[in-house]
């Protein structure tokens, strides 16, 4: 059901907010009293934070006739709201039937082993977050994963591990600079 | 004026496959040294076995070239396009001589597709070029009136291209005589099938064909909004629509007293989906405009009576639209001399999987199954053996190959016990284990369950339970018949489709592939070696050269051993990905 999604990862408490509020006001001002606004607001609260922060949540429900309950509702119930920060790069491994006949756990596996981290999971350096995604409609390049905006196809799970670790390298390089 | 136009294939799966690289370096040579050719962009025809795709236009006519890379897209400018002297061996597609690939055009029959890798889909001109906005002006022109299209409409035999099947015509003569202020006409472009990309390349491809079929069903049903409700995972799907919008708003087809239509005031927005399956369910999808969670209502009342905020609201999928603006163009004939008794026309299909030329297909209905999978896919990959075909995504079952010589319709689909859905074709072969492929289902369903029916949320869940427990070497006997009656009762206990559909690739894979079934429970083993729990890899000592490709390649380091000796498998932290399995040159490693 889809409000497992939350409930099966203990430990993924709402962390304590530092987040600049100022951003999303002139959102709140495009949006307010309009119908239908719910659910464009909160996607433009993800795509300046990465996340809905709890903040964001309350500010919201303040300045607009929207209740907590019914964000809180709408944000757990479709899978592209995120209630915790993310890696700065998103890394969706394609699970559409073309892929999964074509070896996408594997990959899947071999990821989460070289990150050392579970679907849905941020490295602690906070570069990367491993999510599963059901279909990026790349069919016939299956298996397909997504970094980013950048789409990967064919891969086997060693080529997967490369194209991650080259990022990873590239994220160091820029860092001692 | 530059005589020679060279157009690059820029849909979502040539980009991935390295289309844009191709643009840019295109692009870079022509303005380096100031060449004369036009270069532009289109988007999917269809081949994506064979992106990134540049198509050559000069004036002897038209050459598509496949598998583009940098190298190849210089030496394409410097032989064709400078040197006038095709290289024939890239060609993919042309009317000037036979390529190999011919065989993946032969017997499709483009009319959803019509415009899809042949205009720039950026560009309104090229659309009406092409007979665009025609089906509109003739509407305007001849005083087409709204029972009239309706019964074109009806005449021609369209129904639903979603999945549902239902007459097209009937919908909206539905939806027309129910009386209100307000009106809204609905694009479910919210296309969540695994596996499934029509309307994706639809949308990319000519999202004007799109807006054109919804605005000439705004004005039979009499809507005054209208909304596209699409995937947020399509970003450029989204971006080209929003393109299409703007440009068919500065040229007067929406907006107010449309084509010189007294009183035809009319418009489009789009709403992004947020990522819910379910949603592609209407009332759901109605729920999640309206910025609910997008859980389904029971019916009736019925969306033509009440539906998005209350009014009269009419919802049809993305393939359909693109389909009238053909149909009222050229009459009904033109559409339904197509197809067979019950189901006219043609149909979209994704064909994926274990397939030789995986890509998009518009065939007549009525093709038999075979055809679409030999003569237009080429057959399987790696001449492996056929062993079903996925249809209808979550939905829809598989259809095994002693059944491959049905005609795909609507009627013959449903007898197999699989459904025509919205065209989502995925090929498996003798390494696809069924019982997985029901499992893997079963999870997506699982997952997507919005939780207000306790059969579609808890039966669902038991369900995959059984099956997860059958794919480990796990399962009990008597487990085939507890899955058999749990779908009765998912089946008949749930509200929306999702539930009611959601034991089908369970059922249709016990119907066909039973032994399968039985080989994990009694004998402990996955025929097609796929079931990992099931399955080890392991080296043969006399075939092992100690190369250490396998080690090299092994994504967990599971392999050890010395160069020139033996190599080993460290069972503990093997991931039994089948990396090494096909990376050996030796057949030193084993499956079993």
């Amino acid at each position: 059901m889809r409000v497992q999604r939350i409930l099966t990862k203990p430990g993924s408490s709402i962390p304590a907010d530092e987040v600049d509020l100022t951003l999303i006001e002139p959102l709140i001002k495009k949006y307010k009293g309009k119908k239908g606004n719910l659910i464009p607001l909160l996607q433009g609260v993800q795509s300046i934070y990465g996340y809905i922060p709890r903040a964001a949540f309350e500010l919201i429900a303040h300045e607009t006739s929207l209740t907590l309950s019914d964000m809180y509702g709408v944000a757990t119930f479709y899978a592209q709201f995120r209630l915790s920060p993310v890696g700065k790069h998103i890394i969706k491994v394609c699970h559409g039937t073309a892929c999964h006949v074509q070896g996408a756990d594997a990959i899947s596996t071999a990821l989460k082993d070289a990150l050392k981290v579970n679907d849905g999971e941020t490295t602690p350096d906070k570069l990367f977050t491993l999510e599963t995604v059901a279909c990026l409609g790349c069919c016939s390049l299956a298996p397909v994963m997504m970094i980013d905006e950048e789409t990967y196809g064919k891969l086997t799970g060693s080529s997967a591990v490369k194209i991650v670790k080259d990022i990873k390298i590239k994220e160091t390089q820029a860092k001692g600079e | 004026m530059a005589e020679t136009k060279v157009i690059v294939g820029l849909g979502s799966c040539g980009i991935a496959a390295g289309a844009n690289k191709v643009y840019n370096k295109l692009k870079a040579l022509k303005e380096a040294d100031n060449l004369d050719f036009e270069l532009t962009k289109t988007s999917c025809i269809g081949m994506c076995f064979r992106e990134p795709l540049v198509e050559v236009v000069d004036e002897n006519g038209s050459m598509i070239y496949g598998d583009v890379d940098e190298a190849k897209a210089i030496e394409i400018i410097q032989q064709h396009v400078l040197g006038h002297n095709p290289i024939k061996e890239y060609v993919v597609k042309t009317d000037l001589f036979p390529t190999p690939d011919q065989s993946y055009f032969d017997g499709q029959v483009k009319i959803a597709l019509r415009n899809c890798g042949y205009i720039d889909p950026e560009n309104i001109h090229e659309y009406e070029a092409r007979g665009g906005y025609q089906a509109l002006g003739k509407i305007a022109h001849e005083g087409i009136s709204p029972e009239q299209i309706i019964q074109t409409v009806i005449d021609s035999g369209l129904r639903g291209r979603g999945g549902g099947g239902f007459p097209t015509g009937m919908k909206w003569r539905f939806a027309r005589a129910n009386q209100s202020d307000e009106k809204y006409i609905i694009c479910n472009a919210d296309e969540g099938d695994p596996g499934a990309f029509m309307d994706r390349s639809l949308l990319e491809g000519d999202p004007h064909a799109v807006l054109e079929g919804m605005i000439i069903g705004a004005y039979a049903i009499g809507a005054t909004e209208g909304v596209i409700y699409c995937r947020a995972e399509y970003p450029l799907a989204i971006k080209r629509l929003n393109i299409a919008l703007a440009q068919a708003r500065e040229h007067g087809y929406l907006g107010k007293n449309i084509m010189g239509i007294q009183g035809f005031n009319f418009d489009i927005y789009i709403k992004e989906g947020a990522g819910a399956f379910v949603c592609g369910e209407e009332t759901a999808l109605m729920a999640s405009i309206e910025g609910k969670r997008g859980m389904p209502s029971k019916r009736p009342p019925f969306p033509a009576e009440k539906g998005l905020w209350q009014k009269p609201s009419n919802i049809n999928n993305v393939e359909t639209y693109a389909n009238v603006p053909y149909i009222i163009a050229n009459g009904a004939e033109s559409y339904n001399k197509y197809g067979t008794e019950k189901s006219k026309g043609t149909k979209v299909f994704a064909l994926t999987g274990k397939i030789k030329h995986g890509g998009l297909v518009e065939v007549p209905m009525g093709t038999p199954l075979r055809d679409i999978i030999y003569k237009l896919g080429g057959g399987i990959q790696n001449d492996k053996k056929f062993k079903a075909v996925q249809l209808g995504g979550p939905s829809g079952g598989c259809i095994p190959e002693h059944l491959i010589d049905i005609q795909v319709d609507y009627e013959q689909v449903t007898a197999t016990g699989a459904i025509m859905g919205s065209g989502g074709m995925v090929v498996m072969d003798e390494t696809t284990c069924m019982v997985d492929v029901a499992r893997f289902f079963l999870d997506f369903t699982q997952k997507e369950s919005c939780g207000k029916c306790t059969f579609c949320r808890i039966g669902t869940k038991r369900m995959l339970e059984i099956l997860t427990r059958i794919t480990e070497g796990e399962g009990q006997e008597g487990d085939i018949e507890k899955l058999e009656e749990l779908a009765l009762q998912v089946k008949e206990s749930s509200l929306c489709g999702l539930g009611q559909t959601a034991p089908n690739p369970v059922l249709t894979t016990i119907k066909y592939f039973r032994h399968e079934y039985e080989a994990h429970i009694r004998d402990k083993k996955c025929p097609a070696h796929s079931c990992k729990k099931l399955l080890t890899y392991e080296i043969d000592s006399n075939k092992c050269t100690g190369c250490t490709v396998c080690a090299v390649k092994c994504p967990v380091k599971a392999i050890d051993g010395e160069r020139k000796k033996v190599h080993h498998i460290n069972q503990d932290i093997c991931i039994k990905c089948g990396d090494c399995y096909n990376s050996c040159r030796f057949d030193a490693i084993t499956k079993s």
